[in-house]
């Protein structure tokens, strides 16, 4: 579990991470999306103990993040934005490197090391070194490094970052598979597909600050509005919208289409089918139109800009 | 991690080790035969005493790699971006220091020593049949050990706050300078038999050193300071901000007695610390002093009458009486001793500033000592002190403790702060305690030196 209240980081006069909170409970994975330079990597710098927080507090695993640094860290894997391997040694003995710092028994260590690397396909460079492996690999071996000492907790920064389809699925399954054992997951990535596909709650972070925070279906409504449908006709469907407007809000239409916002779909949906049909008009499909976490994520970064705009036009 | 692949930095090190101590004996044989053939009489004794020369370079060679390997340490994994996860770990502060101290110090020490041996064992076993004490041999490997972590210690600090292996390389020019003049002069001492006693000192001050430079490195390293440092910017307004909100104290205007109150006063109180270790430096400086007098005793009796020193001291008051600069004079050459002892005091951890400023109690103490084995009435001489001393003393004091702390705080900022706004407030309060109490105390301990001090005397030896 990872709980945050007001956590501020100031490096010098720079305000890095302002106020920010978080609740993160067992068996979630938090996607945090923000722009370069929004305070992603500094805030789970704070979380993991490597930056003492200006303010406020944290604690991670049940670990006050400044308080119990080195039970923190033990009770997170952190996965870093660049992979930082040691391109010299060779793969097992880097696990066992990392092993032997969490104090993991011998045969544990080369269990977990070696059951990790065949589970990301990885068992075929077990004696290679680090720097004869691809990028995808590399970021694979990190992952295992993350996982290795089986944290409670993982910090996982652009996880599928410089991999092929094959491998970006190995380890999404991975982090779904963390999900379904409890671990608290926080993924930081400006792979949005990839984040909506795994997070269950989003937290987008701007200027050091959560500017927006909840499910997706959350920050959907809220900042993009409820669900749109689009009703696909069978031929021409005149005068259908000037129809439908009685009972819904038609956004477009065209000839054979048509979109209206259905804010409650279970009682809309239903509603417009029924007048479409007494008009007789032959119904193709009806579908919600794909609201995508890109869409929020803009719609959301814009809103903010636009806040921001306004401060500064604002006299002090 | 190393391989046969590895041969570009594997050779070198091979050649230093092993190939150096052979050329070394090779080299020594030579000059043992040149001295065989055209020597005069026995040069035996002669040459062998020229034997413990070559030992020292041997060791120091391979031993020079750890400063490499040390600098390399903390900002070449952050050049390569791997110190990251190394940070994330459980391990503490103090842990990744010394893993990077021992591992940056074991493989270049252990060759150091085979090169040693290897020199050592041409030298007892090959023609030449050399016999050295078990003394020194003890002194060579314990010397080249302390210079190892001498050296690594420093390296490793440098490490940690620079930002690039090429800063770090630049100033490891800092280390290992000063190391090599120390190897030449050690080799210098090991050839004169009856001097061989200062290596153990040199090994103390050494040790010292090292705690010094531990306790830096394990103060100052920290992972915020190692992640955080992106580049080496000098934010001057950050620092003129710092520095002059220390200065002031806050105190906005020219408004001296809220300065004095809010800003001087607190200062002082902040220099307990450096001042009792100021104050127990200077009796050890006394009491070392009356030492020495026991061994150098002066003949004081036969040199010093009290007519000689009423002369004297009715010249020196004539010429402060008739000439009003010799007041300058004194003042300006207490500004000049204590602005060098605070410069050197930067550069020495706070060690010379304190040793600068607290010698002349140790020529008091010298100066006492022979006064007491004289059996001289010591009166004169404590009033030839004592009117302006008990104003001069305290500056002094004051003074030496300011930059004591100056030259020491980068070895144990406090929290919250890093090194450079420490040292930055701890100039500061230098500049503070200078102006505001020292440099005033030093212009009336002058005035009272050349005004009152030899009246005083004159009185004494007049009188009594």
């Amino acid at each position: 579990m990872i709980e945050a209240e007001n956590l501020t980081k100031y490096f010098d006069a720079f305000l890095a991470v302002d106020r920010i909170s978080l609740f993160v409970e067992p068996g979630t994975v938090l996607a945090v999306l923000g722009p370069n330079g929004a305070g992603k990597t500094t805030t789970v710098r704070m979380l993991t103990s490597i930056l003492t927080p200006t303010s406020g507090w944290a604690r991670l695993a049940g670990y006050d993040v400044v308080k119990q640094p080195g039970q923190v860290r033990a009770s997170v894997g952190v996965l870093t934005e660049q992979h930082g391997l040691y391109t010299r040694m060779r793969g097992l003995d880097y696990l066992d490197f990392f092993g032997r710092i969490y104090q993991l028994p011998r045969e544990l260590r080369r269990e977990r090391a070696l059951g990790l690397m065949r589970r990301f396909g990885l068992e075929d460079a077990l004696g290679k070194r680090l720097g004869e492996y691809s990028k995808g690999m590399k970021q694979k071996l990190a992952l295992v490094r993350a996982m290795l000492h089986d944290p409670p907790v993982l910090l996982l920064d652009e996880p599928t970052s410089a991999m092929d389809p094959q491998s970006a699925k190995q380890v999404r399954d991975a982090i779904l598979e963390l999900r379904r054992d409890k671990r608290t997951v926080v993924l930081t990535t400006h792979n949005l597909p990839e984040a909506s596909l795994l997070a269950d709650r989003i937290a987008i972070i701007r200027r050091g600050r959560i500017i927006a925070q909840g499910t997706f279906e959350e920050l959907a409504q809220e900042f993009v509005g409820p669900p749109m449908m689009r009703l696909q006709t069978a031929g021409w469907a005149n005068g259908l919208a000037e129809s439908l407007r009685e009972v819904v809000e038609v956004r477009e239409h065209g000839e054979d289409w048509l979109d209206f916002i259905a804010p409650d779909p279970a009682r809309t949906n239903p509603m417009v089918l029924r007048r479409v049909l007494d008009q007789g008009v032959d119904v193709v499909t009806l579908s919600q139109r794909s609201r995508t976490l890109e869409d929020v994520y803009l719609k959301i970064v814009e809103e903010d800009e636009k806040d921001e705009r306004a401060q500064e036009a604002t006299p002090a | 991690m190393i391989a046969f692949r590895d041969w570009r930095i594997v050779a070198p090190i091979f050649l230093l080790t092993l190939v150096f101590p052979l050329l070394a004996n090779f080299a020594s044989g030579l000059f043992v035969g040149l001295f065989e053939r055209y020597g005069e009489a026995d040069t035996s004794g002669f040459v062998d005493a020229f034997l413990p020369l070559m030992p020292m370079l041997v060791g120091f060679f391979p031993v020079s790699i750890s400063l490499v390997i040390a600098l390399e340490t903390f900002v070449g994994e952050k050049e390569r971006l791997s110190l990251e996860p190394l940070l994330s770990t459980p391990l503490t502060n103090v842990e990744l220091y010394l893993g990077k101290v021992f591992s940056s110090i074991l493989p270049p020490l252990s060759a150091g020593y085979l090169g040693i041996t290897l020199y050592l064992a041409g030298q007892i076993f090959g023609p030449q049949q050399w016999r050295p004490e078990p003394i020194l041999i003890l002194q060579i490997f314990l010397l080249t050990t302390i210079q190892a972590v001498v050296m690594v210690t420093g390296a490793v600090v440098i490490s940690s706050q620079t930002t690039s292996t090429r800063a770090a390389n630049l100033l490891a020019s800092f280390v290992i300078i000063p190391m090599s003049l120390l190897v030449i002069a050690e080799s210098l001492i090991m050839i004169q038999p009856d001097m061989r006693f200062v290596l153990w000192w040199i090994m103390a001050g050494l040790a010292v050193v090292i705690v010094i430079l531990m306790r830096t490195g394990t103060r100052i390293f920290n992972r915020e300071e190692l992640l955080g440092r992106a580049i080496d910017a000098l934010n001057l307004r950050w620092a003129w901000r710092v520095f002059w909100s220390q200065l002031t104290g806050g105190v906005g205007g020219f408004r001296p007695v809220a300065w004095y109150r809010l800003s001087v006063i607190p200062t002082l109180k902040a220099l307990r610390m450096p001042s009792t270790i100021y104050l127990l430096t200077a009796l050890v400086m006394f009491i070392g002093g009356w030492t020495l007098s026991t061994r150098f005793t002066l003949p004081l009796e036969t040199e010093l009458s009290d007519e000689t020193v009423l002369d004297n001291l009715r010249e020196i008051f004539e010429i402060g009486q008739s000439n009003p600069t010799y007041i300058l004079w004194i003042i300006g050459q207490n500004v000049r001793v204590l602005l060098l002892a605070t410069l050197l005091a930067v550069f020495s951890f706070g060690v010379l500033g304190l040793v600068i400023t607290t010698l002349p109690f140790g020529i008091l103490g010298y100066i006492f000592g022979n006064i007491a084995a004289n059996n001289l009435n010591p009166l004169p001489f404590v009033l030839a002190v004592l009117p302006h001393g008990v104003v001069e003393i305290p500056a002094i004091m004051l003074a030496g403790a300011a930059a004591l702390r100056l030259g020491a705080v980068v070895t144990n900022p406090p929290d919250g702060m890093t090194v450079g706004e420490a040292w930055l407030r701890a100039l500061a309060d230098v500049i503070k305690i200078g102006v505001g109490v020292v440099f005033p105390m030093l212009v009336l301990a002058a005035i009272l030196e050349v005004q009152l001090t030899p009246r005083v005397v004159e009185w004494i030896l007049t009188t009594f």
